[in-house]
């Protein structure tokens, strides 16, 4: 590795990939909410080496932009997880090949 | 100010600096590369050590006060007055069988107690005990408190799970619903301070209160925002410790133990230190926050040492939660959940209002007499319409009555 | 630092031993707590990237909060018994095939253009009290949507979650 920054940026690639792989293979709805955060912590690590080893650290705009998207994250798991219960309220179950009909 | 001319006495100076000297003159034998982390080590030796000793000393505090309350005597077989009760119940947890459960998840049913003792002793970490008395002068001090204290609910959760015992998962349940709703309150009251101190740093938060007006100080439990935010900051203590009346995760005539019915020996003891651990770091941080952590209550105490007044407070804290124990009942999970969410986080919010009104409004007495209005005409109006709820009020009997 | 540290290696190893556990572990609790130690390793590496705020702010909301979102809602849709056919889906290579493509094209990204991006290596000098102005100043407009955005998630996902109304049989 030639640069401290390639390096977290092929962490953050790698934790994109597992995350991305936990939300296709896995069959229950959590698992896919919690690769999605996976995949947004990332981009969240991204952001601040990119803050960390850019030009202009004083403008704070990666280090912003990684603290809103954490609040956003926030909300995206609560009403992700919502859904989930709602759903499973609904079908009485959480795998999503088996939630696979647009009837009610 | 109003001093005494103790304050500038060397010798009091010296006895109030006394650990950080100590700790420079031990740090001074080593090679100067290794100072800094030296120094460091050696603080958190002496957390690692005053902390539990102290724990040890609350139980027996605690049991005698106990007694008292319930108008027996309390332990008194071991050493004189009972003293000694701690050494016999340490040699009693560390012989005792560490027992198991068959079906339990053994590598998680392991690590739960360990998390807990380990994310609160981090806690301390950024507490003033003292004047220069900080392990670590965060910038985000506050902040770092909170992210352990966040931390501690996990290994409650992980307990009560991994023990496959029902009363254990109950209780970690309510335990960690209770924990997540007084959190919010927690965090919120302790924003005031924050708001009016603009600093997230606990030493310069201390430094703000450790002013005086003639001979009273500038604690912020002194305004009426901060009065507020102080009791609204201990109802929330009070239930993220799990303390009576908030003590439902434990109710033993429901639930057994709780989260920790399963654990015993050595485990047991862990858990039992963590909780008596999590008492003191918020106890501390209350009386960081609104009490002024080390400063002295008047201008002419200001030589007594620093890290008297500090523990003094913590102590005089873990009465109140003793004294509470002893004469309050538990409530029940849907009063609990109720009050939080709709009586103390409405009021903390309106607190943070009043905080920043108080923040504008400039010195005078102007803002005395209209933060304190605005509070206590929020509590009156608050505390009626809610009495009148029938989720929170009086209990209603359908068929008794 | 032109090299990374020794630091650096261990704390990716456990992010990404996190991920990794997550991903493969067929218990749902386990996962929980597997995405816990990865939450807590990515907080690790951004306090060793000097960014003391978003570290303990990423402990407070991802460990405090979603950690035990995620494990509410397991209990909550019994989803600690193990299911009967398997964790993962029918189309699970197919799924693996995509995202190690996804990777191989992002490290091929990184790799290949992270020469031409301007590096400076000085710890910046960002204290909590320039983020807090940061916040109230250039950022204000972001921070009331984030604010409205929170209100509006946290009563849909009340809504959402509430109990329904029992169906007359």
């Amino acid at each position: 590795m030639t640069t401290p920054l390639a390096g977290y940026l092929l962490v953050a690639a790698l934790l994109f990939a597992i995350g991305l792989g936990g939300a296709l293979v896995r069959r229950n709805a959590i698992l896919v909410l919690i690769g999605i955060e996976l995949m947004l912590n990332a981009a969240n690590l991204n952001l601040i080496a990119f803050w960390r080893f850019g030009p202009h650290p004083e403008a704070l705009t990666g280090m912003m932009f990684a603290i809103f998207s954490i609040a956003v994250a926030a909300a995206e798991a609560a009403v992700g997880l919502g859904l989930v219960i709602a759903i499973y309220r609904h079908t009485n179950t959480a795998e999503l090949d088996k939630i696979d009909r647009m009837k009610g | 100010m109003i001093a005494t001319p103790w304050a500038t006495n060397p010798f009091f100076v010296n006895l109030d600096q006394i650990f950080v000297l100590l700790r420079n003159w031990l740090v001074g034998f080593l090679p100067a590369a290794l100072r800094p982390a030296a120094g460091v080590l050696l603080g958190v030796i002496a957390i690692v050590c005053v902390f539990p000793g102290l724990f040890a000393l609350t139980t027996v505090f605690e049991r005698k006060g106990l007694g008292r309350i319930q108008n027996r005597i309390g332990p008194n077989r071991v050493g004189p007055y009972g003293l000694l009760q701690p050494v016999a119940d340490g040699i009693k947890s560390l012989t005792k069988e560490d027992i198991v459960p068959l079906r339990a998840n053994a590598v998680v049913h392991f690590l739960a107690p360990l998390v807990l003792v380990v994310t609160v002793f981090m806690g301390f970490a950024v507490l003033p005990m003292g004047r220069n008395m900080v392990l670590v002068d965060m910038d985000a001090g506050l902040l770092f408190f909170f992210a352990m204290g966040a931390a501690t609910e996990l290994s409650v959760f992980m307990a009560g799970w991994s023990s496959r015992n029902k009363y254990s998962l109950l209780g970690a349940m309510r335990a960690v619903a209770q924990m997540i709703s007084y959190e919010v309150v927690l965090l919120l009251s302790s924003v005031a301070v924050v708001m009016i101190t603009g600093s997230l740093s606990l030493p310069k938060i201390v430094a703000a209160q450790n002013t005086y007006t003639g001979v009273f100080p500038h604690w912020y439990i002194f305004t009426p925002w901060g009065l507020a935010g102080f009791l609204m900051y201990a109802i929330a203590a009070t239930a993220e410790t799990n303390r009576s009346p908030f003590d439902l995760p434990e109710g033993e005539s429901e639930l057994v133990a709780g989260y920790h019915t399963e654990y015993s020996g050595f485990k047991f003891a862990l858990f039992f230190l963590g909780e008596y651990l999590a008492m003191f770091s918020i106890s501390g941080l209350g009386t960081t926050l609104f009490l002024g952590g080390w400063s002295a209550p008047f201008s002419f105490l200001t030589w007594v040492p620093s890290w008297i007044w500090f523990f003094g407070k913590v102590m005089m804290s873990i009465f109140v939660f003793i004294w509470m124990r002893g004469t309050l009942p538990r409530l029940r999970q849907d009063q609990l959940m109720n009050f939080a969410w709709k009586f103390v986080l409405p009021f903390t919010l309106l607190n943070l209002l009043v905080t920043a009104l108080w923040r504008f409004m400039g010195e005078g007495w102007a803002r005395w007499v209209v933060c304190s209005v605005i509070l206590i005409a929020a509590y009156v109006v608050m505390g009626r319409l809610e009495m009148r709820s029938e989720h929170f009020g009086r209990r209603r009997y359908r068929y008794a009555e | 630092m032109r090299t990374l540290s020794p630091i650096f290696y261990l704390l990716a190893a456990l992010t990404l031993a996190g991920g990794l556990a997550t991903v493969l572990l067929k218990q749902l609790v386990h996962c929980a707590l597997a995405v816990t130690v990865a939450f807590a390793g990515l907080a690790l590496l951004f306090l060793q990237l000097d960014a003391q705020f978003a570290g303990f702010a990423q402990i407070l909301v991802y460990i405090g909060a979603v950690a035990i979102l995620i494990v509410f809602a397991i209990l909550l849709t019994r989803g600690s018994d193990l299911p009967k056919d398997g964790v993962f889906s029918r189309s699970w290579p197919l799924g693996l095939v995509i995202a190690a493509g996804v990777f191989a094209v992002l490290g091929w990204a990184v790799l290949a253009s992270v020469g031409a991006v301007p590096q400076q290596n000085t710890v910046p000098a960002v204290t909590v009290h320039d983020i807090g102005d940061a916040l109230v100043g250039r950022y204000v407009l972001p921070l009331e949507i984030v604010a409205l955005l929170l209100t509006a998630a946290t009563i849909g996902a009340v809504i959402v979650a509430m109990h329904e109304k029992e169906r007359p049989r």
